[in-house]
């Protein structure tokens, strides 16, 4: 062999070579976890869901019932909002809302609000914050349990008036030190529920993403 | 390869030379998830693991490896490895995957794993380089569980918590509340906390190399701690 006279040749050889292993490696590995890893995320997602809305009060496929809606009158924010349908034998039973709060102490809250049909408050759960620890953060289940004080809630319990931190004369919490956290998801649960009340009908009728795609993917064949 | 020259590397990598105490490298890491014990370990565990896979790698290969090229060989190696490192985790611990997030990537980043590589695994042959690799990784981890068990202490008054992300659910028996009704102590919980607790610890080891020098019949008079640091 000549390569000892191109010593550059033999060195880059062998650098694509290590790559190539590197390359062939990861993806082994990434056919290997594919499937589990995708499986593991959406089982995240239905845990989240399952704590607001039981499994047994619904029984279609929750995480293929969805659609995206955007309207920044209601929620304040450009980015889409995925909206999950439970029903029970084709009837409504509640809506899952991946909503976001954009007027935190410190940027967006994200949150997840579940809605009956009835318009009542299922539940609400904070996904993702930058509160300040030990001061806004209480928001969250694993500190405290104000999150739980919007369960039952509606427009009419309490009325647009109540629907406010206490030092803003509404009928929820603050915290002590902090009120723009529990101030801005007071809001976000509200206009939440505002924008039910005006779009309860379309947020049920709508047919899911899964199936609108499927039927574009139909008619371009 | 004799015992006590790999007793020798053990000792060198998870006291003598610990890459947090002494050498202070991949503190990136280290100041940023050991708000608890378990993330400490979780992240020193992965640590150790790429230390070890990569350490054997490069000895396999250090006779292909020119000088030229040797640095950006090491980069794909670990490289590699992390990301294998990552996806394995993100597959079968999942929540631990999420609380730890960006910092298993950053492994590739901790200059500790290039710099064993590099010092020690290209000149040495395998099983030493793997013992070497444990024994930083060792270091590393234990200098991680340390800190994020203190921290945790201070800041939060339990000890385990989360356990069950790494071992699944028996691990939520390992929870300890060992002060009930903490309070809960912000400064250990935020950055500057880390900086305290890693300043703590690299003292009370510093103080004890001392007061093994002060004693005349220590069989270790060589040592001054902080002269390894490069």
């Amino acid at each position: 062999m000549s390569n000892d006279s191109h010593p550059i040749i033999r060195s880059s050889l062998l650098l694509g070579l290590i790559a190539l292993l590197g390359t062939a490696l990861l993806a082994g590995v990434n056919e290997l976890t594919h499937e589990r890893i995708i499986e593991q995320e959406k089982l995240r997602i239905l845990q989240q869901l399952n704590e607001i809305v039981p499994g047994t009060s619904f029984n279609n496929d929750l995480l293929e019932d969805t659609i995206e809606i955007n309207d920044e009158t209601y929620f304040r924010h450009p980015a889409p909002v995925k909206v999950y349908r439970a029903r029970m034998d084709n009837q409504p039973v509640a809506v899952l809302m991946t909503i976001i709060a954009p007027d935190g102490y410190n940027g967006d809250i994200r949150l997840l609000t579940g809605i009956s049909a009835s318009g009542e408050v299922l539940g609400v759960r904070v996904v993702s914050h930058r509160e300040t620890p030990g001061l806004g953060d209480p928001i969250e289940i694993e500190k405290s349990n104000w999150i739980l004080g919007f369960n039952n809630r509606s427009l009419q319990n309490p009325e647009t008036d109540g629907w406010a931190v206490k030092r803003d004369g509404g009928q929820f919490d603050q915290f002590t030190g902090a009120t723009v956290s529990p101030r801005a998801v007071v809001k976000a649960v509200h206009n939440t529920l505002l924008y039910f009340e005006a779009n309860k009908q379309s947020l049920f009728d709508t047919p899911a993403l899964s199936e609108s795609a499927k039927t574009a993917g139909e008619n371009e064949h | 390869m004799s015992t006590s020259n790999l007793k020798q590397i053990l000792a060198d990598g998870a006291w003598r030379q610990n890459t947090g105490l002494v050498v202070l490298l991949g503190l990136c890491p280290l100041l940023a998830v050991t708000n608890t014990l378990v993330n400490g370990l979780a992240l020193g565990l992965a640590t150790m693991l790429t230390l070890m896979v990569s350490n054997l790698s490069v000895s396999v290969m250090r006779g292909l490896l020119k000088p030229e090229i040797r640095i950006p060989a090491f980069v794909l190696i670990i490289a590699s490895v992390v990301t294998v490192i990552e996806l394995l985790m993100h597959a079968y611990f999942y929540d631990l995957f999420r609380v730890l997030g960006i910092f298993i990537p950053l492994i590739v980043t901790n200059c500790a794993i290039i710099g064993r590589a590099e010092a020690f695994a290209s000149r040495n042959s395998p099983l030493p380089s793997l013992m070497d690799g444990f024994a930083t990784g060792l270091g590393f981890c234990i200098t991680l569980v340390l800190l994020g068990a203190l921290r945790e202490l201070t800041g939060r008054g339990t000890l385990f918590s989360g356990a069950d992300m790494l071992l699944g659910d028996w691990g939520r028996h390992l929870s300890l509340t060992v002060i009930p009704e903490h309070p809960g102590f912000l400064l250990a919980m935020l950055p500057p906390g880390a900086f305290l607790g890693l300043a703590l610890l690299i003292a009370a080891r510093n103080a004890w190399e001392a007061r093994k020098l002060d004693t005349p019949t220590s069989p270790i008079t060589t040592l001054i701690p902080g002269t390894h640091e490069t």
